[in-house]
């Protein structure tokens, strides 16, 4: 479980920004329970890189605790045990990749951690294989176009099996394909590893054990996904929009109110409810 | 006939063992005032394309026309075709190296001549039509930007350069919905009130659907299909074959049409989608 209690955070050398709207993060409550998959959402800029970085203690609060299964992220002494539980995606690849060839940059966490080279080997291929990689293992990371970079990431943050995968928007670059084969990734880690996924892809949240919406540096408001997206005005209020389906079923219940009974998230709802009223 | 392509070729790391073909034999015309979306798998050449569209790269075969002249490496000529021609990189942060949001969105018209208050003026524009707030960002360091905020400056550094045609690679990943909506809106205007030309590389093809009239399907470094949009969004199994899923409007109507409502083909808005479903409605549809 991770613990944000009161957490508040700004820049310190940005007094300008302090001034004028206050705190990047401002007295944050979440907890984020072990197992689940949490699905994080706002505006560009309302504060969402800056509390997954607090997640593995890049970033320290200000004000307030980061508490990762019973350790506070202020106390050093807990900050690499923390950093190998809670593993981070980034949203651009290129800042992460460091190795001179794919499968040696999937390498280079689990070999900070002191993994035997066999453990590794293992790890490699495994973790190579999810994100749909294993041909480009001696392929060099510069050459990869950005989708390509992404998934070798990912496969990078796996190979040091952490037990939280925090994901910042680790799909917005990738193709339909590469973002199904990571979103299926999820459902199949999902249960075995805790999973905060940052995304403005509203249909990567429908299936969101949890959805938490934040706005200028607070979280306004936490659910069930079904809960969060039949509240149409204030998606809209908060600079989301509804997942298309909902949106075409929202045009419809205008004209047939009765048509359904809460807005459908996926087509193959929709489509049901169509048919069962004509 | 404004950008040409003709039989171009192009290779990474030529004449190495690590030769990468990333285009093979492409020939296309783009006209004035098109709006084309390209699409295809990662790795598949787009930005590769794009990148000869303004010569940031040359073909190692073939010839890119701008405006019936053909490209050299000469730097009289790129100055021209960079200014009329204006590119939006796939990572924002490969094309900022300004240290205030100001100076780098300055930083086209400056070399364009503006000053003074005009150059204030423009840069207030290019920022508000990205949905920036000017007071509070001109001074900041761009690199202490959030992902969105950091895309909508490097766009903005772009606008502000007024361009005849505007190529957009990826542009609206990492932007918040509200903040796609307000810049797909503010291009599909420009190009109805200034006739820009828009070329836009993305994967989505929900926003595509909103602003594209052409799609051209990239395909390992060819041309695979190149048509209208609601022709080629129409195409769901052949789309397949080059890993794309049609726009969800035209995903819903297929899912529709199998069970027994006659929609048409070639949906592309939710409006477009509801009216249909509406009139199937009123006229009894499943079967
Ligand atoms: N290194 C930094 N120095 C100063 N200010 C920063 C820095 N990084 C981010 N900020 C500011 O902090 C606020 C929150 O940024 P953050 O990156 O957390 O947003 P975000 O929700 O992740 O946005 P996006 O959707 O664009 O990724 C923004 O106002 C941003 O400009
Ligand atoms: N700077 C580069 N150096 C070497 N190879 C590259 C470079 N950029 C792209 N490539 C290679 O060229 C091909 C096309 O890539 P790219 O144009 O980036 O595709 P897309 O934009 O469609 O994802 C890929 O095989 C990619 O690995
Ligand atoms: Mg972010
Ligand atoms: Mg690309």
């Amino acid at each position: 479980m991770i613990e944000f209690n009161g957490v508040s955070f700004w820049f310190s050398e940005d007094e300008t920004l302090i001034e004028k709207k206050g705190e990047v993060l401002h007295n944050v409550e979440l907890v984020i329970p072990k197992g689940e998959f949490v699905v994080l959402m706002g505006r560009n800029g309302s504060g969402k890189s800056t509390l997954a970085k607090h997640c593995n203690g890049l970033l320290l609060p200000k004000k307030g605790t980061v508490i990762v299964d019973g350790k506070s992220t202020n106390q050093s002494e807990y900050l690499w045990d923390i950093r190998q539980k809670v593993g981070l995606v980034f949203q651009n690849p290129d800042n992460q990749i460091i190795a001179t060839t794919v499968e040696e940059d999937v390498a280079f966490g689990p070999e900070n951690l002191g993994v035997p080279q066999v453990e590794i080997r293992k790890r490699i291929d495994q973790a190579l294989n999810i994100v749909g990689m294993s041909d480009f293992r001696k392929k060099e990371p510069h050459l990869l176009s950005g989708g390509q970079k992404q998934r070798v990431a990912i496969a990078g943050v796996l190979a040091m099996q952490p037990e939280y995968l925090v994901l910042d928007e680790a799909t917005s670059m990738l193709d339909p394909e590469g973002r199904s084969e990571i979103m299926s990734l999820i459902s199949q880690l999902r249960g075995s590893i805790t999973i905060f996924h940052i995304t403005h892809y509203i249909e990567e949240a429908v299936d969101a054990d949890w959805v938490i919406i934040m706005d200028q540096g607070q979280i306004v408001a936490q659910g069930k996904p079904a809960d969060i997206f039949n509240r149409r005005d204030q998606i809209y209020e908060w600079g989301l929009e509804l997942p298309l389906v909902s949106e075409t079923a929202w045009i419809l219940q205008r004209r047939f109110p009765e048509l359904f009974p809460s807005l459908p998230l996926k087509a193959e709802e929709l489509v049901a409810a169509l048919c069962s009223f004509v | 006939m404004f950008i040409r392509l003709e039989n171009v070729y192009y290779s990474y790391f030529q004449h190495t063992p690590f030769e990468v073909q990333a285009l093979k034999n492409v020939t296309l015309t783009i006209d004035r005032g098109e709006s084309v979306g390209i699409i295809g798998r990662t790795g598949c050449g787009k930005s590769t394309l794009i990148q000869h569209f303004n010569a940031l790269l040359f073909p190692t075969q073939g010839s890119v026309l701008i405006d019936g002249d053909q490209i050299q490496k000469k730097g009289s000529q790129l100055r021209g075709i960079r200014k009329k021609i204006g590119l939006v990189f796939q990572y924002p942060e490969h094309q900022i190296f300004e240290e205030t949001v100001f100076g780098e969105v300055a930083f086209g018209p400056r070399n364009n001549g503006v000053s003074g208050e005009s150059l204030e003026v423009t840069v207030k524009w290019a920022l508000e039509s990205v949905g920036l707030d000017y007071q509070e960002l001109y001074r900041k360091n761009p690199f202490e930007l959030s992902g969105g905020q950091m895309r909508r400056v490097a766009i903005a550094s772009i606008l502000s350069m007024r361009p005849e045609a505007l190529i957009l690679d990826e542009p609206t990943a990492g932007l918040d919905p509200e903040g796609k909506r307000l810049i797909l809106g503010k291009l599909k205007k420009l190009r109805e009130e200034n006739g820009t030309t828009l070329i836009l590389v993305s994967h989505s093809m929900d926003d595509l659907a909103m602003i594209a009239e052409r799609i051209i399907v990239m395909d390992q470094g060819t041309i695979g299909l190149d048509g209208p949009v609601r022709q080629i969004f129409s195409q769901g199994e052949v789309l397949e074959r080059y890993g794309i899923k049609p726009p969800t409007t035209a995903q819903i109507a297929e899912l529709l049409r199998k069970k027994g409502f006659d929609i048409g083909e070639g949906i592309l808005t939710a409006q477009e989608l509801s009216e249909q479903i509406e009139e199937k409605i009123l006229n009894g549809g499943c079967h």
